[in-house]
């Protein structure tokens, strides 16, 4: 009886229904790590090996030959550089990207939830309304406005398209958060004669650090991860790891090497695995805060 | 918005204050003028470029001629159309209820006090933080009969077990849900634990007093109380089942045939690679409106009516 109950001591010896708890959750883990663990294992294994089958063992010669090939020497359609143009192409997509739609749902949190400004309420809720609406509907109209503009299938453009739409949820986040900040401080600060932007910088971006870890969190997580923006907007030149590792596996000709898939996946999902095991619990709290506080 | 009138008792009072306000305010305005112009051009504007592209003849480049619903009409006799539709109720319904019920179960079996419970959070919530691009190449190598799970359930002496679904154009499409199955699961545990910690602690303590059993608390009281975060997760859930778009492409690319097309691939083949502007916006207006009349009414009751801050 006490054994399911979740406050409380812990209990002290095992019981029938406790074995069933830990026998639920094992084998749930074993499903979950299962890909990852057949990933891993098949990219550190030769060819040979992989076409007898037995798919989950351990290598039995292994080798890293596959990584380094995957890296540096994959066909990603004609030309054979490897993931690694495509990973550095993410990094230069990511870094501006992140950081230009931190500071545009800083700003915009900080002016809805302490200015008020006309409209400025009808205005956060179409954003909000068009995070939910799919991408496929903005598509087409806005690669006209590029083309006329001429960045289309430029940096500037994939950058501009990903704070374009990283504006729903990152001016949400913000806003909640400023809403939850005690409002006698900002009260104080216009007493003491501070203006917009002098307020923002010395007593709200301060008290900023927590959404701030959690809003790089999810960018990083999100732009790193996107495909569609980049296959669209990118241009040729400047794919990023995403849609490289798709055209890696899915358009070679011949026998497949799945060994140097399965690398080149792994090197594609290296990034977002780190942020997420550095980061813990602030990662759940990223993806909830989007939504659970609204 | 209504907290943050400054009444510092000095001002001067009538047109002067209103003024001298309305002046202190204008950086805010400006602040906020960048977006503005973004949600006037692309979420307002390029919506109804695309709308009204939807009701011409375009296909390599836009016209703008009028040809009525003529689109719609092809569109609804079109078998790609009519597979994406269907599918993607059929992925939205199993992924849906699949992600809350394993969701729940694991938040649950989480929650009685068990050993690890960092690694079993990390373990279930991991593929989350991965692509879908990653997912479906992963989940693609592990299901392919030639050297997947077929042969290795074969290999251990079952020889007649088939598992090929990833190739039936029948069974296809349930190959992509259990991906999405294992990518989201863990997000909803996440959100389901997070509301089971928030379950005040005098209610197990009443229910062990009127020896209710466990599973009955968690069914008939737990569960109503979890009602916002049911929510939440279904709106999240959602909105990754309207996006669904990469896993197909990554796992199976709309095959085998047209099993496993999907809207989103639709609107991208006929925008991008087709030629067909005018089929491929036709589509992206149905998902709009489908997308509108299920989630408008959440939107408006929760963000819209109660303006401005809250406590």
């Amino acid at each position: 009886m006490s054994a399911a109950v979740p406050q409380g001591r812990r209990p002290r010896h095992l019981t029938v229904g406790r074995l069933g708890v830990y026998a639920f959750l094992v084998t749930a883990a074993l499903f979950f790590m299962l890909p990852l663990w057949i990933m891993v294992v098949t990219s550190l294994k030769p060819m040979e090996e992989i076409r007898l089958g037995n798919i989950l063992a351990l290598p039995a010669a292994m080798t890293f030959e596959a990584w380094s090939k995957a890296w540096s020497s994959a066909c990603t359609g004609l030309e054979c550089n490897g993931i690694s143009v495509g990973f550095w192409n993410s990094v230069r997509i990511l870094i501006p990207s992140v950081i230009l739609s931190i500071i545009a749902g800083a700003i915009n949190g900080y002016a809805l939830s302490f200015w008020r400004v006309k409209g400025a309420n009808v205005m956060f809720g179409v954003l909000l309304l068009g995070a939910f609406i799919p991408y496929q509907v903005f598509l087409y109209p806005l690669v006209r406005i590029f083309s006329l503009t001429g960045i289309y299938n430029s940096l500037t453009c994939i950058v501009l398209v990903h704070v374009i739409f990283g504006l729903p949820t990152m001016t949400l986040l913000f806003r909640n958060y400023y809403a939850g900040l005690p409002i006698e401080l900002f009260k104080a600060a216009r007493i003491d004669g501070g203006g917009f932007w002098s307020i923002f910088f010395r007593v709200i971006l301060p008290m900023s650090t927590p959404i701030l870890v959690v809003a790089t969190i999810l960018q990083v997580t999100g732009i790193w991860n996107d495909f569609i923006f980049g296959l669209t907007f990118a241009g040729r030149e400047n794919l990023p790891m995403t849609v490289q590792l798709n055209n890696i596996v899915n358009s070679t000709q011949g026998e497949r090497a799945y060994n140097v898939d399965m690398a080149a996946t792994m090197l594609a999902a290296l990034v977002p695995l780190v942020v997420y095991f550095v980061s813990g619990r602030w990662f759940v709290r990223g993806i909830a805060a989007g939504a659970v506080k609204g | 918005m209504d907290t943050i009138s400054i009444r510092a008792p000095s001002m001067p009072s009538g047109s002067t204050k209103t003024r001298r306000r309305a002046r202190m305010r204008l950086p805010a305005a400006i602040a906020l003028l960048p977006t503005a112009l973004i949600v006037l051009v692309v979420y307002i504007g390029c919506m109804l470029w695309t709308v009204r592209l939807s009701f011409t003849s375009s296909t390599l480049l836009p016209k703008l001629d009028w040809v009525g619903f003529a689109q719609y009409s092809r569109l609804f006799a079109n078998d790609r159309f009519l597979t994406s539709a269907s599918n993607i109720v059929i992925f939205g319904t199993l992924f849906i209820s699949g992600c809350l019920i394993i969701g729940f179960l694991l938040a649950v079996f989480i929650d009685q006090n068990v050993r690890g419970e960092g690694l079993f959070r990390t373990v279930f919530l991991y593929p989350y933080s991965m692509s879908f691009v990653v997912t479906g190449v992963a989940w693609q190598w592990f299901l392919n009969p030639g050297l997947g799970l077929q042969k290795l359930v074969r290999d251990m002496g079952f020889e007649s077990f088939t598992f090929d679904w990833l190739v039936n154009q029948r069974m296809a499409i349930y190959t992509i849900v259990i991906a999405g199955l294992w990518h989201g699961a863990g997000l909803t545990m996440a959100i389901m634990l997070a509301g089971l910690r928030g379950v005040d602690k005098d209610l197990w303590k009443a229910a062990r007093v009127d020896g209710i059993p466990t599973w009955r608390v968690y069914t008939s009281v737990v569960l109503p109380l979890l009602r916002p975060m049911v929510v939440t997760a279904v709106v999240l859930l959602t909105t990754g089942v309207v996006k669904l778009y990469d896993l197909v492409v990554a796992m199976t690319l709309g095959g085998p045939g047209i099993a496993t097309e999907v809207p989103a691939k639709f609107v991208m083949d006929h925008l991008f690679e087709r030629n067909n502007i005018a089929l491929g916006t036709a589509a992206a207006t149905i998902m709009l409106i489908t997308v509108i009349a299920v989630l408008a009414p959440w939107v408006y009751v929760r963000y819209v009516r109660p303006q401005g801050r809250h406590a």
